[in-house]
């Protein structure tokens, strides 16, 4: 089938944002496009003209450390952040989630700027950028700026950039400082579409016998991704016990309506498992906090 | 646009036009001819695809082309290229030690995954040297194999990277033989068609190209129920590339199709009936594929929508509407035993419950395709990998309305069956279409239009009542069963036969009483798949059996052993079996072990030390399954085998291989009964002009019917052949003898190929046939032999449980199968942990949905087989009672080996929270919701 017009390997940010912008049918860029590629081929998207294929692009294959932050590019495969020592440092639950996308092959094409701009709401890497409190950074005819991953959404699969004007250059994830930790944690069916049910990812730093700042995502747990705050709230200050949970569990019944999605997953199902697996990450996050030195076994 | 594509494949330079939406798979493929490369889903699921980019699997299908610009792809093709740079040469043909591994250990069946398999692993050996079973779990944990070869690919795996680190041979697998080896029979040996299978050189249907060949596509209702009240084609045929658009109308012979009822439309017409959403309404052949299907969405087709019947109980109501003229019965089928109002009587205790069994889709990695050529004289090929090759030879010329003769099925290679390729599927349409357009049709189904279009496993609703006295004997039986066959009959009333016969279990009841509905529905039909209904019933007795052992505190084994068939028990259908009932032995071995690794409670819960929240035990069950045809059905097949001009002998039958093993059983016994090495002996199959009929590869039957064909077919030419050497040479018959390659007469040597040469300068071709007849069975309600043999087999499962979120793993089982004796026990072996593992599926992960009569798992994203993730341990044992009549002993296998596998693991799941599952698949929410009242 002719799925498209014309497929162009953009060779710099400038192309393709001229390309997207100048091109005379629908354009989009494609990264790994095991998400578009997909939804094309299957009818599911509206016909595309022109794809702008960003993985070519010196820029968006960057993985590095600077001096405030990590940059991971948007069109690193997941296969490799999943590995990378520096992430596995700085960012274990960013690690950890792309580890878990898809499967072997379809990670070794995969991206982060995919997984983000599909705009899913239990996106197992978007879940973890949340977490980590990472910022996107947006190219656009007009130059560069920083999002924060908020503002990335619209609703279920809309992302809020403007495809023909705006290209995902990276993520700005924050530098691991002592006594911080991440996790990530998510539940499967074992039938059915391949998403979560429920996925989890913690950002916390350690006061002592205390949780100090703490971050909090949980998807899907709403049209847009979005951190769960007034979980966030109850574990600030408090110490990492049952009677903590407890509470972040009441938490979650008071802030997060559930769905009832009639294949995966009832609502109540999801409230049962969200204080479990919440248990579990935060757990494991604050465990991680006492091991500074910790890159686990790649 | 005049870009142009510049890569390298497989070392060599590639410079190609750029062609608009192309993936990397199709310029593979159709390109560059190298189709080693296959598209299993082209969906991204399940790695059929997979080639290496620069070192990394990627999935080929939904990668496109032009982003390889610049870089290096490696295929199946490439590979044994690439050892030669990398590590020594293992065998004259150069393998790979992957390769060499895969064949040496059986990890290839129907070989459609294998270059996938193959491919994946390479790309984990290159970073990885020494994996453990974990690293390759997690490397192929998307790489599906429907034939189930996890466990034999993983140890090969391991095999070939020891030997890549070592650089010794590949070692060979631990398999024992069967207990009574022949010189050939009953040893291991590799497929013949492995190396082919390995290198990505066999050739399956849409790997054949044809000068001129057209493309076809099938316009199907997508509504499941309705009369259709316009078709318009006019758009489509005016579409440049459109050669022919065929509606019901264009159907020169019988309009409709059907294995054992004529009752299945071939193109449903205007002012007929939509019965569910596969039905086909229009063909299209165009020049190339995305023509015809531009041209499907030019068609107009209007609906006057009818009430949608989707379920079989609702079916049964007086009131639903009428799916076909005489109503929504297809079938009352009733076993009588005894008088179970006496045997409830009898009863101490008395347990009632009904089970509830889903469609399965049989997922065959090789969606359905067909290729229809005409030939100049007047004749239609028709390749396709089909299971009943002369049934697909008789529907097809009924459509054309032409004699049988005029029509050549060819069969090709399969990418697995199950019983899923014994319907027709795009047979008639692509004939009908090369024969409106004299040109050669390919019509391949996409992954979406096989789960609508061909028929599932039977979806059942069970209702079992079993009475005991307290020592645990039963006295009775009653079940009840509705049967969901869907729109058409298929072999909706064999299937459901089958159920209801080993509905009350391999037990010996006094008092039986079955009563089965099978019911049409607008749901797509449900046909033959492999355990053909038992697996349905045997979820349902084997669960109320365990459920029967907690009610009298008994050891559920204990109770099973009570109630056993042995020889000389009489079946609920009134076979008294004679001979060949190894179940006793089966539950002792399984038993046996389940203890050694279990302790003497392993039926009580265990808890994970550190990990409170997750439970395990086993759980145990036992099954039987028929071989062959049976109820009174004339079950035969017929054989050749030949000594050519070179030495070789050929041996002829259209049974069909799917995967499963075939030719190396009808190989081993022509060996064996010639004494000819097998590399002698080639086996051609599947074609209604060369090889005669074998009937249908359904039932188990294979080894047995055409197995004996064979092994008569070889004698009675041994016999031929040594008449004729023994008067020619004047020497007394038991003067001639056969050894590799010669003929001894009396101290005179000839080699086979003299041997042929003057047979045939005088006339007499080395050449015989044989039609072997089963033994006669009867039909069911009439006593006596209901079948020729029956297979038993015991399994436990060990499972933990997460108590917290209701998720099961599998991570044990122990099996044994009785299978009269073991001809093949590698391909064997594969059998076993296959039917295991699909059963894990069944258990676990597969459940085909349906919403008022629409598919809801149209896609493989959303039909779930399972994969190496969820493959346990498995410790199998072969447990030989020969059959007198069975070749060399043997019955039936490829069924019964998944028949105990569900409720084993539901049992276990009992056994470790307490949660009784009457529903496949496990669903884990209710068994969370169970535990922690959620």
């Amino acid at each position: 089938m002719r799925f498209w017009n014309a497929y162009v390997l953009a060779r710099s940010i400038e192309e393709a944002l001229d390309i997207l912008s100048h091109t005379p049918g629908p354009a989009l860029p494609v990264a790994g496009g095991t998400d578009l590629l997909l939804e094309i081929q299957q009818g599911e998207h509206e016909p595309v003209h022109t794809l702008v294929d960003i993985t070519h692009i010196p820029e968006l294959k960057r993985l590095e450390q600077t001096e405030d932050h990590l940059f991971i590019g948007a069109a690193v495969p997941v296969s490799r952040i999943a590995e990378s020592p520096l992430v596995r440092f700085h960012a274990l639950a960013v690690a950890e989630a792309c580890g878990q996308i898809g499967g072997p092959q379809v990670r070794n094409s995969a991206t982060l700027g995919g997984n983000v701009a599909h705009a899913l709401p239990a996106a197992d890497g978007m879940i973890a950028l949340l977490a980590l409190d990472a910022r996107a950074e947006v190219a656009s005819l007009e130059g560069r700026r920083l999002e924060p991953m908020e503002n990335l959404f619209k609703g279920p699969g809309q992302t809020a950039l403007d495809l023909r004007r705006e290209i995902l250059v990276g993520f700005h994830v924050p530098l691991r400082r002592s006594h911080q930790a991440s996790a990530f944690g998510r539940v499967m069916r074992p039938q059915g579409v391949a998403l979560p049910i429920l996925n989890t990812a913690v950002w916390l730093e350690r006061h002592g016998e205390v949780i100090g700042d703490v971050r909090v995502a949980i998807g899907p747990s709403g049209p847009v991704p979005r951190r769960a705050n007034a979980v966030e709230a109850v574990f600030r200050g408090r110490p990492c016990n049952e009677e903590t949970f407890a509470a972040a569990r009441q938490a979650i019944r008071d802030s997060i309506r559930f769905r009832s999605s009639p294949l995966r997953a009832s609502a109540e199902y999801r409230y049962h498992l969200s204080g479990i697996l919440l248990e579990e990450v935060v757990i494991k996050a604050w465990q991680r906090t006492l091991e500074p030195s910790v890159v686990e076994a790649v | 646009m005049s870009e142009r594509l510049h890569l390298w494949v497989n070392g060599q330079e590639v410079d190609l036009p750029v062609v608009p939406g192309e993936m990397l798979s199709d310029l593979l493929r159709y390109r560059l001819g190298l189709t080693g490369t296959k598209i299993g889903c082209n969906e991204m699921e399940c790695g059929a695809c997979t080639v290496l980019v620069d070192g990394e699997p990627i999935l080929s299908c939904s990668y496109p082309a032009v982003r390889a610009q610049g870089k290096h792809v490696l295929t199946i093709e490439g590979l044994s290229k690439a050892v030669e740079e990398t590590a020594k040469a293992s065998t004259e043909e150069s393998l790979h030690p992957l390769q060499e591994a895969f064949i040496k250990y059986g990890a290839l069946q129907c070989g459609f995954c294998t270059p996938g398999q193959i491919m994946t692993s390479y790309a984990l050996l290159l970073r990885n040297p020494e994996p453990s079973d974990e690293d390759i779990k997690t490397a192929l944990k998307d790489t599906l194999c429907r034939c189930g070869a996890y466990p034999a690919i993983l140890q090969a795996i391991k095999a070939a990277a020891k030997a890549m680190r070592t650089g010794s041979p590949v070692e060979p697998p631990a398999i024992p033989p069967a207990s009574k080896p022949g010189k050939y029979v009953g040893k291991v040996h590799p497929r013949p068609d492995a190396v082919a299978k390995v290198t990505g050189r066999a050739k399956y249907t849409d790997d054949l190209q044809f000068e001129g060949m057209l493309h076809a596509r099938v316009k199907r209702a997508m509504v499941p129920s309705a009369i259709v009240t316009r078709i318009d084609v006019s758009k489509a045929r005016a579409l440049p590339g459109v050669v022919a658009v065929l509606t019901a109308e264009d159907i020169p012979g019988e309009h409709n199709h059907g294995l054992v009822i004529y009752d299945w439309p071939i193109l449903v017409g205007v002012g007929e009936r939509v019965r569910y959403v596969g039905d086909a309404l229009a063909l299209v052949a165009a020049e190339t594929r995305e023509i015809a299907t531009q041209a499907l969405d030019l068609i107009e087709v209007e609906f006057e929508p009818l009430p949608v019947v989707s379920d079989p109980v609702q079916a049964a109501q007086p009131d639903a509407p009428k799916i076909h003229p005489n109503g929504n019965l297809l079938k009352h089928i009733k076993v009588r035993k005894g008088d179970v109002a006496q045997g409830f009587a009898e009863a101490d205790v008395i347990l009632e419950h009904t089970f509830y069994t889903p469609m399965h889709d049989h997922a065959f990695l090789e969606p359905e395709c067909s290729i229809a050529r005409p030939t100049p004289d007047g004749r239609m090929e028709v390749y396709v990998g089909s299971q009943i090759p002369y049934a697909d030879r008789q529907q097809i010329a009924r459509a054309l309305g032409w004699p049988e003769t005029r029509v050549h099925v060819i069969g090709q290679l399969m990418g697995g069956g199950f019983g899923g390729k014994e319907d027709i599927a795009g047979q008639i349409h692509a004939a009908l279409l090369a024969h409106a357009t004299g040109r050669p049709v390919k019509l391949l189904y996409d992954r979406h239009e096989s789960l609508i279009a061909h028929p599932k496993r039977h979806a059942t609703q069970i209702r079992v009542k079993v009475g005991a006295k307290s020592d645990g004997r039963l006295t009775a039986v009653e079940t009840e069963l509705y049967g969901d066959t869907g729109a058409y009959a298929s072999l909706g009333e064999k299937v459901m036969t089958r159920a209801t016969t080993h509905s009350s279990g391999p037990y010996e009841v006094p008092h039986v009483k079955a009563d089965c509905y099978a019911m049409y529905t607008n749901n797509p039909p449900a046909g033959a798949f492999r355990g053909f209904g038992v697996m349905q019933s045997a979820f349902a007795i084997e669960s109320i059996m365990d459920m029967l052992a907690e009610r009298l505190g008994m050891d559920p084994v204990e109770l099973r052993r009570k109630n056993a068939l042995r020889v000389g028990s009489v079946t609920n259908t009134g076979q008294v079996l004679r001979q060949s009932v190894g179940l006793l032995e089966c539950i002792e071995k399984v038993e046996a072990e389940m203890r050694r690794l279990g302790g003497p409670n392993p039926f009580e819960p265990k808890a994970v030390p550190g990990a409170p929240h997750l439970r395990r035990a086993w759980g145990f069950a036992v099954g039987y399954k028929n071989t062959g045809l049976g109820g009174g059905a004339p079950d035969k097949a017929g054989a050749e085998v030949e000594l050519r001009r070179d030495g070789t002998f050929q041996v002829r039958t259209s049974s069909a291989e799917l995967g499963q093993g075939l030719p190396t059983v009808l190989q081993l016994i022509a060996a064996e009964e010639l004494n000819q090495s097998p590399r002698r002996i080639e086996v051609l199959l599947m074609d209604t002009d060369l090889t005669p009929d074998g009937g249908p590869t359904t039932a188990s039957r294979q080894t047995f019917v055409t197995g004996n064909a064979v092994r008569y077919a070889a004698r009675a030419l041994k016999e031929l052949l040594t008449s004729e050497l023994s008067e020619r040479y004047d020497v007394p018959p038991e003067q001639v003898r056969f050894v590799e390659g010669l003929a001894q007469i009396n101290g005179r040597t000839l080699t086979l190929q003299q041997v042929a040469e003057e047979m045939m300068a005088s006339g007499r071709p080395p050449v015989t046939s044989y039609t072997y007849w089963a033994p006669a069975t009867r039909p069911l309600g009439e006593g006596g032999d209901m079948h020729f043999a029956f297979s038993f087999a015991a399994q436990a499962a060990e499972v933990e449980v997460n108590t917290l979120t209701g998720e099961v793993k599998v991570l044990r089982m122990i099996i044994a199968n009785d299978v009269g004796y073991a001809i093949n026990p590698l391909g064997l072996r594969g059998q076993i942990e296959g039917g295991a593992i699909m059963g894990i599926g069944h258990t676990l992960t597969e459940n085909f949905i349906l919403k008022d009569g629409h598919v809801v798992t149209d896609r493989l994203a959303r039909y779930r087989t399972p994969s190496i993730v969820h493959t346990p341990e498995i410790i199998s044992f072969v447990v030989e009672h020969p059959v007198a009549e069975g070749p060399y002993g043997a019955k039936g296998v490829g069924e019964i080996v998944l028949i105990p596998t569900p409720p084993a693991i539901t049992n276990a799941i009992y056994n470790a929270v307490g949660v009784r599952v009457d529903r496949l698949p496990v669903d884990q929410e209710m068994i969370c919701k169970a535990l922690n009242n959620c």
